[in-house]
C-alpha cells in the first residue's frame, strides 16, 4: 500500500520546494540578471531589475579588456588533456584491480621487514644529506637519488600490496592537502628549488613550468588520479564477471576479451568518469592561482582579477562569472549521478 | 578465474598508475621535509643553512598561527553545521512527490558546479556589499542596518559562501541515501501509528548516521583547505586558515622554510581525519 498525498499537500510540497530551491540558486540567477544590465543599473538591481534596459555589451567589453576566449581555450585544454592523459593511465589499473584482484600481497614479507626497510631507506636518505651539509645545489644527482631512495621502497610495498589496500593507499593520495605540497611543486615548477638546480651536464637554466602548460596539465592529472581510478573501479566491479568467463571459456584471447567484450560495456562509465573529472579540474581554484598568471591561466584565474577593481564593475563582473560557469554548470546537470559517486568513494551506494 | 598470464600483465597494468601517485605523493612530501629544515629565503638564496627545529619554533610561535589555527576549525564547523542540518532538511523536502522535482533538483544542486573564485566574488558583491549588495536591501527593507558582511564578519562570510557552495553535496548524498530507505518500512512505521517526528527521530536519522559520517569526512578534507574563497575576496590577514598561512609565508615573505614547516603541519592536521575516512571506506570494501 503506497501513502496516499492530497491535492493540498502535493500543493504545499511544491511551493515550499520551489522557494527553497529558487533561494538556493538566487546569486547564480542574480549574477546572471546583473550581466544583462548596465553597469550603473546593476547596483540598483533590487529596486528595478525589470525596469531598467537589458544590454549584452558587457560580454563584448569583457572579451575586448581581458580576453575571455583565450582564458576559456585554456581551461578547456587543460581540463580535456589532462582527463584523457589521467584515463590513459587509470583504465589498466581500474581494469586490473577489477578483474585481477589479488587477494594476497605478492611479496608476503611481514609488516616489520618492510617498516625497517622503509625507515632504513628514510634515515640513510636523511643522513647522506646531513653528511653533505643539506645545500645540495652543487650536487643534483644526489638530490635525486635521495628521493629515490627515499620513495622507492614505498612504491615497491604499495605495488605489492592486495588490491584492497592499493586502492585504499591511492584514495589517501587525494587527501594530501596542497598547502603540505604547495612549497616542493612551487620550487619544483620555479628552478629555484634547490634539489633540481645546477646539473652541469643538462642546461637547465630555461627552466620553468610556472604558468605552462607542461607544468598545469601533468598536475591536474595527477590531482584527480586518484578519484579517475577509483570511479572507473566502482564501475568497472558492476560488469558481472561471469561474461568474461564465458568469453573466455569460448576461447577469447585477452585481446579479444579487452576490445570486444569490456570495451562496450565499460564506455558509459568511462564517458562519466571523464565528465566528472573535467568538471573538477575546470573549476580547480589552488593550484591555478598559485602556479599561473598569463599564459596557461585558466577560467578561475581570470575571475580573481576582478577582486581589486577600479570604478563600476558588477556588471563586468557578472558578465565574466556567467561566461565561466555557464558551461560547466549544463555539464553538471547532467552528471549529479556521478558526482556522488566519485566524490564519495563508493561509500554511499 | 584469473589467469597466470592476465595475473602478471595485471600488475604490470597498475604499475605506471601507482609509480605516479607515488611520485606525486612522496616526492612534494620530502622535498618539504628536506626544505622545514632549512632556513630558505626566496630573496637572499645565498644565506642557506640547515636550521634544525628553527621554522617549526618559529611558524607555531607566529600570532597568525593560533588565529589561523582557530579559525581553521571554526570554517570546518561553520560550514559543517550549515551543510549537515541544511542537507537534511533538503533532503527530506526533495525525498517528497512534488510537481517539478527534476528542476528543483537542479536547481538545488547549481552552487555545486560554480568555481570557488565565482562563487566568492559574487556572493562578495552582488549579496553581501553593505551597500548595495541584495542583503542591505532586504535589511533596509524591514528597517534594519545592512551588514558590513565581509567587513566586520569576514570568517562568518566566508563560511556562508562555502557553506553554499557544499549545501548542494550534503543534500544530493543524503538524498540519495533517503531514497534507499524503503516504502515498506514506511508505510509500517505509518500504521503503527509513528508520528512524524518519532519517524524521524527513530528511523530516518539511524538511516542517515552513516551517510552524515561520510558527508563529515570528506568534506572536512576539503574544507581544510579553502584558499580561493579567502584570497579573492581579501580576507586572509584576519578570517584566513592555514592553507593562507602557509601560502602568505610563501609569498609575502619568501620564507620557504616556514612556509614548508607549515605545510607539514597542514599535512599532520589532515591524516588525522583521513585515517578516519580511509578505514570507514575501507570497511565497505570488504562488505
Amino acid at each position: 500500500m503506497a501513502r496516499k498525498t492530497t491535492t493540498a499537500q502535493m500543493t504545499m510540497a511544491t511551493i515550499f520546494a520551489w522557494a527553497v530551491g529558487l533561494i538556493m540558486f538566487f546569486p547564480i540567477l542574480w549574477t546572471a540578471l546583473a550581466a544583462f544590465k548596465t553597469e550603473s543599473d546593476a547596483y540598483s538591481l533590487p529596486e528595478n531589475w525589470w525596469s531598467t534596459p537589458w544590454t549584452t555589451e558587457n560580454f563584448g567589453i569583457v572579451q575586448e579588456r581581458s580576453n575571455y576566449l583565450r582564458y576559456i581555450l585554456n581551461t578547456t585544454i587543460i581540463a580535456v588533456v589532462s582527463t584523457l592523459l589521467g584515463l590513459v593511465l587509470a583504465i589498466p589499473a581500474a581494469w586490473s584491480m577489477a578483474f585481477q584482484p589479488e587477494d594476497r600481497a605478492s611479496v608476503s614479507w611481514p609488516g616489520y621487514v618492510w617498516l625497517v626497510i622503509i625507515l632504513g631507506a628514510m634515515a640513510a636518505a636523511a643522513a647522506i644529506a646531513y653528511s653533505v651539509g643539506w645545500a645540495m645545489s652543487a650536487r643534483p644527482l644526489l638530490g635525486l637519488l635521495l628521493i629515490v631512495i627515499f620513495s622507492l621502497p614505498i612504491a615497491a610495498w604499495v605495488w605489492t600490496r592486495r588490491t584492497g589496500d592499493k586502492l585504499l593507499w591511492m584514495l589517501s593520495t587525494k587527501m594530501m592537502p596542497p598547502a603540505g605540497a604547495l612549497i616542493p611543486i612551487y620550487l619544483i615548477f620555479n628552478r629555484n628549488g634547490l634539489v633540481f638546480k645546477d646539473w652541469g651536464w643538462i642546461d637547465l637554466s630555461e627552466w620553468n613550468l610556472i604558468d605552462t602548460f607542461a607544468g598545469m596539465i601533468p598536475l591536474m592529472m595527477l590531482l584527480n588520479l586518484p578519484i579517475v581510478i577509483w570511479m572507473l573501479y566502482t564501475y568497472f566491479k558492476e560488469i558481472p564477471f561471469g561474461i568474461l568467463e564465458a568469453a573466455r571459456m569460448d576461447g577469447a584471447g585477452l585481446w579479444q576479451e579487452l576490445s570486444s567484450v569490456l570495451a562496450p560495456m565499460a564506455l558509459p562509465g568511462i564517458a562519466s568518469t571523464l565528465l566528472l573529472n573535467v568538471i573538477l579540474s575546470w573549476n580547480e581554484a589552488f593550484w591555478t592561482l598559485n602556479l599561473t598568471n598569463k599564459y596557461a591561466a585558466p577560467l578561475s584565474f581570470f575571475i580573481s582579477e576582478y577582486s581589486s577593481p577600479e570604478g563600476q564593475f558588477w556588471a563586468k563582473l557578472s558578465a565574466a562569472s556567467l561566461m565561466a560557469i555557464a558551461p560547466i554548470m549544463v555539464l553538471g546537470w547532467f552528471s549529479q549521478r556521478q558526482l556522488v559517486r566519485g566524490l564519495t568513494f563508493g561509500a554511499v551506494k | 578465474m584469473a589467469t597466470r598470464q592476465g595475473q602478471a600483465l595485471g600488475r604490470l597494468a597498475v604499475a605506471p598508475a601507482v609509480a605516479a601517485l607515488a611520485a606525486w605523493s612522496l616526492v612534494p612530501l620530502a622535498l618539504a621535509f628536506y626544505y622545514a629544515f632549512l632556513h630558505y629565503k626566496l630573496d637572499d638564496p645565498d644565506n642557506t643553512f640547515f636550521a634544525k627545529g628553527a621554522n617549526f619554533y618559529y611558524f607555531v610561535t607566529d600570532p597568525f598561527f593560533a588565529k589561523d589555527l582557530f579559525n581553521t576549525v571554526a570554517l570546518v564547523l561553520l560550514v559543517l553545521v550549515i551543510t549537515v542540518v541544511g542537507g537534511v532538511l533538503l533532503g527530506i523536502l526533495l525525498d517528497r512527490p512534488f510537481w517539478g522535482r527534476g528542476i528543483v533538483r537542479v536547481l538545488v544542486i547549481s552552487p555545486f558546479f560554480i568555481m570557488p573564485t565565482v562563487s566568492a566574488l559574487v556572493w562578495k558583491n552582488l549579496m553581501m556589499h553593505p551597500v548595495y549588495g541584495f542583503f542591505a536591501h532586504m535589511w533596509r527593507s524591514v528597517g534594519l542596518t545592512p551588514i558590513d558582511w565581509f567587513g566586520s564578519h569576514p570568517l562568518m562570510s566566508v563560511g556562508i559562501v562555502v557553506g553554499w557552495q557544499w549545501l548542494p553535496f550534503a543534500t544530493l548524498i543524503l538524498l540519495t541515501a533517503l531514497q534507499s530507505l524503503d516504502e515498506e518500512q514506511k508505510d509500517a512505521a505509518e500504521m503503527d501509528g509513528a508520528g512524524k517526528l518519532d519517524f524521524f527521530r527513530h528511523i530516518m536519522l539511524p538511516h542517515l548516521m552513516r551517510p552524515i559520517t561520510v558527508v563529515i569526512l570528506i568534506e572536512t578534507i576539503f574544507l581544510l583547505n579553502v584558499f580561493a574563497e579567502i584570497k579573492v575576496t581579501s580576507v586572509g590577514g584576519i578570517a584566513g586558515n592555514l592553507t593562507y598561512l602557509v601560502f602568505s609565508k610563501l609569498n609575502d615573505d619568501n620564507n620557504v622554510g616556514e612556509a614548508a614547516a607549515g605545510g607539514l603541519i597542514a599535512v599532520v592536521l589532515a591524516n588525522i581525519v583521513s585515517m578516519f575516512l580511509v578505514r570507514l571506506i575501507g570497511r565497505n570494501l570488504e562488505a
